[in-house]
């Protein structure tokens, strides 16, 4: 049977404000699990309680024991005055990983990640990109059944967010449960699942071909802003173009160019779940 | 720059902590530490031994305050009862009366006491001079001259005066073995004080919340470096003191080791659980230093325990830097054995006990997965 660990409706408040709210998400393993979601939707809540950082209100968190656990907190987990190789070493002794085992996949990740020739420097003397890779490195290192991995690719170069992949797709191929953070579309798309939060509530979730799939109504392309008031309320821009929700049974505005339809993609899907939301809210 | 100074009030406004401490803790120090601020020495606790110990304990005039007497025969077994007495601490002056002639001991270990106890004793010897004329004279009553008339009738008047332990009532004998102990304070309280908040800091808390330590681990882990180089610091500030300032060590090695051991675990500990409680490197010095200035000031360092108003006087056994230079003062100068020391040592054995457990449990708090924080 598939380990399946994650979350089951858990609500999270800080003081009075409700962080999440009856989020669930599963991880499987040898998968790839996405959250995404704006800044503040509730990501890092959601993964901090995965990885036992924090504890609900509510709900229920599976997760293997600690040493099988493996965590890259938003501020990289790293310390800055140790070296890579003293950071690994350190992170390879708490998890009581063989110092063999430790030697060959530390050996292997450093240099695939191109961090070999850095062993010996501070993590605090790193680039941003460095550290995160080192970060996840030392996630990865005891070989964790669950990896939780915090937006590890914000800030990071294109040629540093393929090497992270890299080590995340390693990390599942190894049978591990893999749930991170982003705020890459393209990273969503490729991973198993895809959970979309937004305010502390889940919006949407499922693989992201199911996503799409599910966003009602239909998206036109325009190249304009649109002068209806009601019609600008469900646009956004993208790619230099203006993208316009058209809910199921709804009419284009009087004046308006009917556009180029597009097929939705997961950040259109993501756009309309959280516009859907705030129509509903307001 | 009235932009920059806007700024730091907001800043200041919201954290309360230092506010706080910026307000509260000026005025409750100087409160306190303004009762314990006195060298004046009320009363000396004396012991009487000798044939004549019963007369003299009841003639003892102020400051002289009787703190045991032993009315033996044999003047060897006094004087040996007497040498016991100051060693172990339980008085500042013995007075041993008998043949061949009375001696008056101070314990110079004392520093304060012991002065108060010489200028005490002079102006006793004029008093006595006095005093016996007037008895002489058959003309002198009252309770005024009675004191030193019976006094003088032990022989106490002429009595040689010793000053045991540190005969030249040099400072800095009595200093350096508590001083060692500041030190101690300095970077076993201060320095890891810095240890938990820098992690809570740099965001490395939460990753050793995950990971699979248990808080005592994380305790023992952050104190064991700190005692390592606390230990060092120890050593070497005792070699400068005895080496340059002179400051002998008469007792034994591994009474004060032990003594050493457990002040530096109590007060590491203190260090880890200042950590634990603070949010800011800030705050976490700033804690710091209000515990480092009591204990100074307190523990009977500057000032003699005895000076302190009694209302001010509990603090100072709370503090573990008050046990130690107990000990230190004992060993180092008195080389007092551990049969009498053994109350500091278990104060400061109850202190480590208390400190690693509140330690113990707020790292329980912040590493487990606690609620929103």
């Amino acid at each position: 049977m598939t380990a399946q660990w994650g979350a089951d409706e858990i609500t999270v408040r800080f003081g009075g404000r409700t962080a999440l709210d009856r989020v669930s998400v599963s991880v499987s393993a040898g998968q790839v699990t996405m959250v995404v979601g704006g800044d503040g939707a509730g990501k890092s809540t959601l993964l901090r309680c995965v990885a036992g950082a924090l504890a609900p209100a509510t709900g229920t968190v599976h997760r293997p024991g600690a040493e099988r656990v493996g965590y890259l907190p938003p501020a990289g987990g790293v310390y800055d005055d140790l070296s890579v190789e003293e950071n690994l070493r350190f992170r390879s002794a708490v998890f009581k990983t063989p110092a063999t085992v430790a030697r060959r996949r530390a050996g292997e990740y450093l240099e695939r990640t191109g961090l070999a020739a850095a062993r010996d420097r501070l993590a605090g003397q790193l680039s941003g990109g460095m550290r995160r890779k080192l970060g996840v490195v030392a996630a990865l290192l005891p070989g964790p059944d669950l990896l939780v991995l915090d937006e590890a690719t914000t800030g990071v170069d294109p040629v540093s967010r393929a090497d992270l992949w890299w080590l995340v797709t390693r990390a599942a191929a190894d049978g591990a449960a893999v749930l991170m953070s982003t705020t890459y579309f393209d990273e969503a798309s490729r991973a198993s699942r895809v959970l979309v939060l937004d305010a502390g509530r889940a919006l949407a979730a499922g693989s992201p071909a199911e996503i799409t799939a599910a966003v009602p109504g239909t998206i036109v392309a325009v190249p304009e802003r649109p002068a209806d008031e009601d019609e600008r309320r469900r646009a956004w821009r993208r790619a230099g173009a203006w993208r316009i929700w058209q809910p199921d049974g709804a009419s284009p505005a009087p004046g308006r160019p009917h556009g180029e339809r597009v097929p939705p993609d997961l950040q259109d899907a993501v756009c309309v779940a959280e516009l859907r939301r705030e129509l509903a809210d307001a | 720059m009235r932009a920059m100074i806007v700024k730091e009030f907001r800043q200041l406004r919201r954290d309360r902590r230092t506010l706080a401490m910026m307000i509260l803790m000026p005025i409750l120090l100087l409160v306190i530490l303004g009762y314990a601020a006195s060298f004046d020495v009320s009363t000396v606790p004396t012991v009487v031994a000798g044939p004549q110990a019963a007369t003299v304990a009841d003639a003892l005039p102020k400051p002289f305050r009787l703190a045991g007497s032993y009315p033996a025969a044999s003047a060897s077994a006094a004087s040996a009862w007497a040498h016991d007495e100051l060693r172990d601490g339980h008085a500042a002056v013995a007075i041993v009366t008998g043949t061949p002639a009375p001696v008056v001991l101070i314990d110079g270990s004392q520093l304060f006491t012991a002065q108060a106890a010489e200028r005490a004793l002079a102006t006793l010897r004029g008093g006595t001079a006095g005093a016996a004329g007037g008895v002489a004279a058959g003309g002198v009553s009252g309770s005024g001259s009675r004191v030193p008339a019976a006094l003088a009738a032990a022989g106490v008047a002429g009595a040689s005066v010793q000053v045991l332990y540190n005969p030249q009532l040099k400072t800095s004998d009595i200093m350096v073995p508590g001083l060692a102990g500041v030190i101690l304070v300095f970077v076993g309280t201060v320095i890891t004080s810095l240890g938990v908040v820098r992690e809570r800091q740099a965001g490395t808390l939460e990753q050793l919340a995950v990971m699979p330590l248990r808080p005592a681990d994380v305790f023992l882990g952050k104190i064991v470096p700190y005692f390592a180089v606390a230990v060092a610091d120890l050593a070497i500030v005792l070699a400068i003191g005895v080496a340059v300032f002179g400051v002998p060590f008469r007792g034994s090695a591994a009474i004060f080791g032990l003594g050493a051991l457990l002040f530096v675990f109590v007060t590491l500990g203190l260090g880890v659980l200042i950590s634990s409680v603070s949010q800011t490197q800030g705050q976490a010095i700033q804690l710091a230093v209000m515990t480092l200035l009591p204990q100074v000031l307190l523990s009977g360092l500057i000032f003699p325990l005895s000076s302190i108003v009694a209302g001010v006087r509990w603090i100072a056994y709370l503090l573990p830097l008050t046990y130690f230079t107990e000990i230190a003062r004992g060993v180092m100068l008195r080389a007092e054995p551990i049969g009498s020391l053994w109350p500091p040592f278990v104060y400061l054995a109850l202190l480590g006990v208390a400190v690693a457990t509140l330690a113990t449990l707020r790292f329980r708090a912040t590493l487990a997965p606690g609620s929103a924080r």
